[in-house]
């Protein structure tokens, strides 16, 4: 019986700030039965020496992501626009601070 | 290009395979077999350790070992977590150990008979561990090799507080360091043992050398080990059990003794003085935690429903 409902318990990426004036970071993942555990689960797991000031869960179900497949429709035009950069246009030497 | 393509392109390029990159059956199911295995090591790992938390002769003492032995939890935890990127699942996986169709390190098969093992298992057992893991921070498969990362930092202040504990023992009464050699006498050549079998013998080596999942061969590791290890229990007042123990100017190296490998193969395969006990323990947790996950399961299912309506 406690088998059908032993592993129920959903999948939750953690994502840590480190610092003040720095970015959430994903660092894994855990199990917990909803959000405020995931919370308290991910504080005993990834932050028992400091590694943060803030931490984010999300149920993994509800990320969508990219995937490999998709990498030239979404990143290859990017490749070919060369004139987003700062070094496609040349200046002369000699004009100061540009 | 195909899945095969990158594939093959990123493992020669050194860069990290990712979850949902194609990869080959063999190597999914060699990642999710050695990441399970070390997982499960993690877990049982707590168990020769945890069984000296309430006999920890101080306060400060018995911090240490609790914060050491939650360390141990939390890697078995990462381990977990990079394993359910690979599509295992950490129940299914759990009951795998528990009905013993996956290993664990032969090294937690061993009993911890006073509280100077505690000491030796942190120096000698945790600093084998980290001998292997610090390159397995390179390992092609990038939630290994980050978990890797997280767990070799942590490590260093495992292997730290045994190293201090022996010292201070070595510094009491002679019944004192009498434990110490004795616990080293019992933990050195199952320290050598938790490099696995000989570069000969070890089937599995030469594909996971090809993927990157493995970096340097068992027998360098082990020999990185020992020639470690003798400064340390130099500095230590300890002698290491092995007379065949001397300094090989020509290969600049240590020589040592050869390794008990019929012992190695029957606590591997169950026969060692603690398998069962470890097992039954972790059987035991993993019953008397149902209700709790049950009951956890069900309240969350019934607020959701609460906050729907």
């Amino acid at each position: 019986m406690s088998d059908e409902i032993r592993h129920e318990w959903p999948l939750f990426e953690v994502f840590v700030r480190a610092k003040r004036g720095l970015n959430h970071v994903h660092v894994g993942s855990l199990r917990a039965a909803d959000h405020p555990m995931a919370l308290h689960h991910a504080r005993d797991l990834y932050t028992r020496r400091n590694e943060g000031v803030s931490i984010w869960v999300v149920r993994s179900d509800d990320v969508v992501s990219s995937g490999p497949d998709d990498k030239d429709a979404f990143f290859a035009p990017s490749g070919d626009k060369a004139y987003r950069h700062p070094t496609y246009y040349s200046i002369p030497d000699s004009v100061p601070h540009i | 290009m195909t899945g095969e393509q990158v594939f093959e392109e990123t493992i020669a390029k050194d860069q990290r395979v990712e979850p949902r990159d194609w990869m080959p059956d063999g190597y999914r199911k060699t990642m999710i077999r050695q990441i399970a295995q070390h997982a499960h090591s993690e877990i049982i790992g707590m168990q020769p350790e945890g069984a000296w938390i309430t006999r920890a002769p101080t306060l400060r003492r018995k911090a240490i070992l609790l914060a050491k032995v939650q360390d141990e939890a939390g890697h078995g935890l990462y381990l977990y977590s990079a394993a359910e990127t690979l599509g295992a699942d950490r129940g299914d996986l759990t009951r795998r150990l528990i009905d013993g169709r996956q290993k664990y390190s032969s090294i937690f098969n061993y009993p911890t008979l006073t509280f100077a093992d505690v000491g030796v298992i942190g120096w000698l057992v945790d600093g084998a561990a980290i001998c292997n893991q610090v390159p397995l921070c390179r390992s092609s498969y990038g939630p290994y090799a980050r978990a890797m990362i997280r767990i070799c930092k942590e490590e260093s202040f495992h292997q730290r507080q045994g190293y201090e504990l022996l010292m201070t023992m070595m510094r009491g009464t002679a019944a004192q360091r009498e434990m110490v050699q004795d616990a080293t006498d019992r933990w050195w050549w199952p320290s050598l043992m938790m490099f696995g079998p000989p570069d000969d013998e070890s089937p599995n080596s030469a594909q996971s050398m090809a993927w990157k999942i493995k970096r340097h061969s068992n027998d360098d590791l082990r020999q990185r080990f020992v020639d470690m290890s003798v400064p340390q229990a130099e500095a230590l007042g300890v002698t290491l059990p092995d007379p065949a123990l001397r300094w090989n100017a020509d290969r600049e190296h240590y020589d040592f003794g050869e390794i008990d490998w019929v012992e190695f193969k029957r606590v591997i395969s169950g026969g060692g003085p603690m398998n069962a006990e470890r097992i039954a323990h972790r059987r035991r947790a993993d019953e008397d935690g149902a209700w709790v996950r049950e009951a956890a399961a069900a309240h969350a299912a019934k607020r959701a429903k609460v906050g729907a309506a």
